[in-house]
């Protein structure tokens, strides 16, 4: 819960020195209150009342960090219940399993699919972030030396699966240094597992049998000083691992209840027995509340799906991504290259610009400001229309840059071309595909 | 001390809506707590999915998608026969695509026809969804309402531009309606309120929020989609308590990702389980949105779904 400026002055010195910057301490109380000042501006408050400030400025669900560099993934910190209430903010983290029997060739292929399964979209790179290592043998040596071959070929987050605190000591032993999320931490094992948690610096899982243990759990860590902890609620069933997700979240945003104020994990893996299925359980946790999912193996066609339903579940709402508008100039295009013209909504131009460089045929790409909207709807809102588009083109100075008078709309701006060719003059509206996919097809037959 | 549950106080019921012949109704809406969350509420009649059938062999479908119908598709009672027989289709959704000025232009008569001989074919709800095109939908969709007067045929789409004419002729002819908007609460509860202003009563009503694909704009339709149940649900929004229909097939099927061959995109894996999976997906995440009716084109991508929809409401 945020304090008050008045609860924040009754922390401060009183002194009304004004070293802060500001002449009274009820003043510079009133600003950190509203976020306007860093409480290390006073070099006098006490280590006290530093605690409890921060303490009463934590987010309701901690923000925990697994790996180290590029890799490292950040999971929780989420402040609503709703992604249109304002945002959500740290994408869940997709992990893939390993296991210690499995052999040689199973482990590469995993290993390799997690490498090679990348896809740019919107300008962004999207893949899996994490590796499950869990130990089945129960035998450390085993344990570790698949820990070190996961470390050594993959630059991985990694999550380490026993529940035998010896075998997991193996494991730290070999990643530590990456910074791995330990799992999981159990009514029998606890002790021992907050031990290791401690003496290696790694985040901390605690699997429960229910909301009540988990609790119980979460908070012997915290009184035993652990803040990275991630919770598994034990339930493996949907509507109940479902439900527990929406408890979790609601406990933590409306009750500020702290000892469920932490990401969570989930596991399809567990739950179900087919790549297809768990993958669609995943989606389920992406859309409600997971920090983690852990898949059992993933595949081109199983991960792409759920990286797109990620990305557009955590997109922020309040404003869609854009790009700027200009002329893109595609595979070096001449004078006698086609001139298409589209919207500055990121996801039709990425889509239209690759449609484009696939075709082989060089060419001029307008893109038009329309505020981000698609081609449909910033011609429903009035920003895709003849003139707007007409005076985008002449400014842009493309005209300047082919021989020919013709550019290409979109084909589901058909409707503008009349308007379009008043607005150019001499200029030829050719109305183009309706879908991106048919855009190669149709350059390749284009001539000037 | 022990986690006390942190519940939401709901206020409000989506209206049960009676679809189909009188003979065999069947209900859709009913909930009284957001989508799936049965610990707080009741989801009395559980999401059903529409299997679609086309009025002419669709030119444009990804092989994966046209392979289990490719021995009907040349006719569309047989092939509402096979989703009903083969796939035990518990809706229709005939998609009148062929009608489009942009496509075939076919006449209204021949949809009239087209829909008949399908109406005929099975016992199951039957959706009858227009091209999109708002001049060609008003007439064939009121020509429809006429000649299949008493069918109880869930009309759609019905947007602001055309509401007083197709609510008339449905309210006249005894069908339900979809309400179409595109993606915006306020417009949505401003054409159920108009509809309703035209007489046609709340059990003839569902709500088109107007959907898209995985990865092509699903994010706003899942918000404006939850915000919707937000308002039915607990803020005693009585124009929004309709349940809604998600016409999610064709949005998903046209992508170039449900499409495009392994060989050309290796790392998008298998193609037939990839398309399967996009359709899947995208309406798993639309029924955790508030979908009541998904309209759906695969038939592994429906088992799929009604597993979840079982699984999401089993005990
Ligand atoms: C998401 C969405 C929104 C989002 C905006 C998202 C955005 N950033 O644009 C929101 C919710 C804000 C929105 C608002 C509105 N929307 Co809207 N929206 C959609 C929706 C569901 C998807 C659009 C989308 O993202 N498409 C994906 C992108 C990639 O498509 P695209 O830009 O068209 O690009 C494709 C093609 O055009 C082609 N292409 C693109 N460029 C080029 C160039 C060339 C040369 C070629 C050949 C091809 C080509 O390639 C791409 C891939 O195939 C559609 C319905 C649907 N299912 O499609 C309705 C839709 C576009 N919206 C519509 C409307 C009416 C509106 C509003 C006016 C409603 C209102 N009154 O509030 C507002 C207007 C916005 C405003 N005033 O601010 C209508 C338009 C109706 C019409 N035919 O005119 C639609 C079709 C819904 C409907 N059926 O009624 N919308
Ligand atoms: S520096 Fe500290 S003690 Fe001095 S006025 Fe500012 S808040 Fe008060």
């Amino acid at each position: 819960m945020a304090l008050t400026g008045i609860q924040i002055y009754k922390l401060l010195p009183k002194t009304n020195c004004g070293e802060c910057g500001v002449p009274t301490c009820l003043a510079f109380a009133m600003n950190l209150a509203a976020g306007k000042a860093e409480l290390a501006a006073c070099p006098y408050v006490s280590e006290e009342a530093k605690a409890e400030l921060a303490d009463a400025a934590a987010p309701p669900i901690r923000v925990v960090e697994i790996g180290i560099g590029e890799r490292k993934l950040k999971i929780g910190g989420e402040t609503v219940l709703f992604r249109h209430e304002k945002t959500f903010l740290n994408p869940p983290g997709i992990a893939v399993l390993v296991t210690d029997e499995m052999g040689d060739e199973e482990v590469a292929g995993h290993l390799d699919r997690f490498k090679a399964l990348e896809y740019e979209r919107v300008g962004l790179t999207l893949r899996a972030d994490l590796i499950a290592v869990k130990s089945l043998s129960a035998d450390g040596g085993k344990f570790e030396a698949l820990v070190s071959k996961v470390k050594n070929e993959t630059d991985a987050g990694i999550i380490l699966m026993t529940e035998d605190p010896s075998v997991m000591e193996a494991g730290l032993k070999a990643s530590a240094d990456r910074k791995p999320l330990i799992y999981p931490a159990t009514k029998e094992n606890a002790d021992r597992m907050a031990g290791l948690a401690k003496e290696y610096g790694c985040p901390l899982a605690v699997k429960g049998d229910g909301l009540d243990e988990v609790s119980e759990l979460t908070t012997k860590l915290t009184e035993g000083g652990l803040k990275d902890v991630v919770i598994d609620s034990g339930a493996r069933g949907v509507r109940k691992a479902l439900e527990d997700q929406i408890l979790i979240r609601r406990g933590a945003l409306l009750k500020k209840y702290k000892p469920l104020g932490f990401p969570t994990i989930a596991l399809p893996c567990e739950m179900a027995d087919d790549l297809v299925q768990e993958a669609l359980i995943a989606s389920i946790f992406v859309a409600k509340y997971g920090g983690i999912v852990v898949l059992s193996d993933i595949q081109g066609h199983t991960l792409f799906p759920l990286l797109l339903a990620r990305m557009n579940i955590y997109t922020d709402p309040q404003r869609p991504m854009a790009t700027s508008p200009g002329i893109y100039e595609i595979g070096g295009p001449n004078e006698d290259s086609p001139v298409l013209v589209s919207c500055n909504f990121s996801l039709t131009y990425f889509i239209v610009s690759g449609e484009i460089e696939t075709s082989r045929v060089p060419a001029w790409l307008v893109i038009v400001d329309t505020e981000g909207l698609s081609v449909l709807t910033a011609w429903a809102a009035g920003k895709f229309v003849g003139d707007a588009v007409g005076m985008s083109l002449k400014k842009s100075g493309i005209m300047d840059k082919v021989r020919h008078k013709k550019v290409v709309i979109p084909g589901y701006a058909a409707a503008i071309s009349g308007d379009l060719e008043e607005e150019l003059g001499d200029w030829e509206v050719l109305v183009g595909p309706r879908e991106s996919a048919h855009i190669p097809a149709y350059l390749k037959e284009w001539s000037a | 001390m022990a986690f006390e549950i942190p519940k939401i106080s709901y206020n409000g019921a989506i209206k049960e809506i009676p679809l189909g012949k009188e003979a065999n109704h069947m209900i859709v809406g009913g909930e009284t707590c957001y989508p799936f969350y049965l610990f707080e509420g009741s989801m009395p009649h559980p999401p059903k999915i529409a299997m679609e059938v086309y009025d002419a062999p669709p030119e444009d479908w990804p092989q994966a998608a046209l392979e289990p119908f490719a021995d009907v598709v040349q006719d569309p009672a047989a092939w509402a026969q096979k989703c009903v027989a083969s796939y035990g289709a518990e809706m229709l959704a005939l998609q009148l695509a062929s009608t489009d000025p942009n496509a075939q232009n076919t006449p209204a008569e021949q949809a009239v026809e087209v829909t008949k001989k399908v109406a005929a074919a099975i016992e199951v709800p039957l959706i009858v969804w227009g091209s999109g095109n708002l001049e060609k939908d008003t007439e064939v969709l009121k020509m429809i309402a006429e000649e299949c007067a008493g069918e109880n045929l869930i009309l759609g789409p019905i947007p602001e531009g055309s509401y007083k004419a197709l609510g008339a002729a449905s309210l006249a002819y005894q069908h339900t309606i979809a309400a179409s908007t595109p993606i915006d609460i306020n417009l949505a509860k401003q054409l159920n309120i108009l509809i309703g202003n035209l007489g046609v009563p709340d059990k003839c009503i569902l709500v088109d929020p107007t959907v898209a694909g995985l990865g092509y704009g699903l994010e706003y339709c899942y918000s404006v989609m939850e915000r919707d149940r937000m308002a039915a649900l607990t803020q005693e929004d009585e124009r929004l308590q309709f349940p809604i229909v998600c016409n999610l097939a064709k949005e998903v099927w046209k992508v170039k990702e449900a499409r495009i061959s392994e060989e050309e995109a290796p790392l998008l894996g298998d193609p037939l389980k990839r398309g399967v999976l996009l359709e899947a997906m995208t309406a798993l995440l639309l029924l955790l949105a508030g979908g009541d009716i998904l309209i759906m084109r695969h038939p592994d991508a429906i088992q799929l779904v009604r597993g979840f929809i079982n699984d999401l409401m089993a005990n």
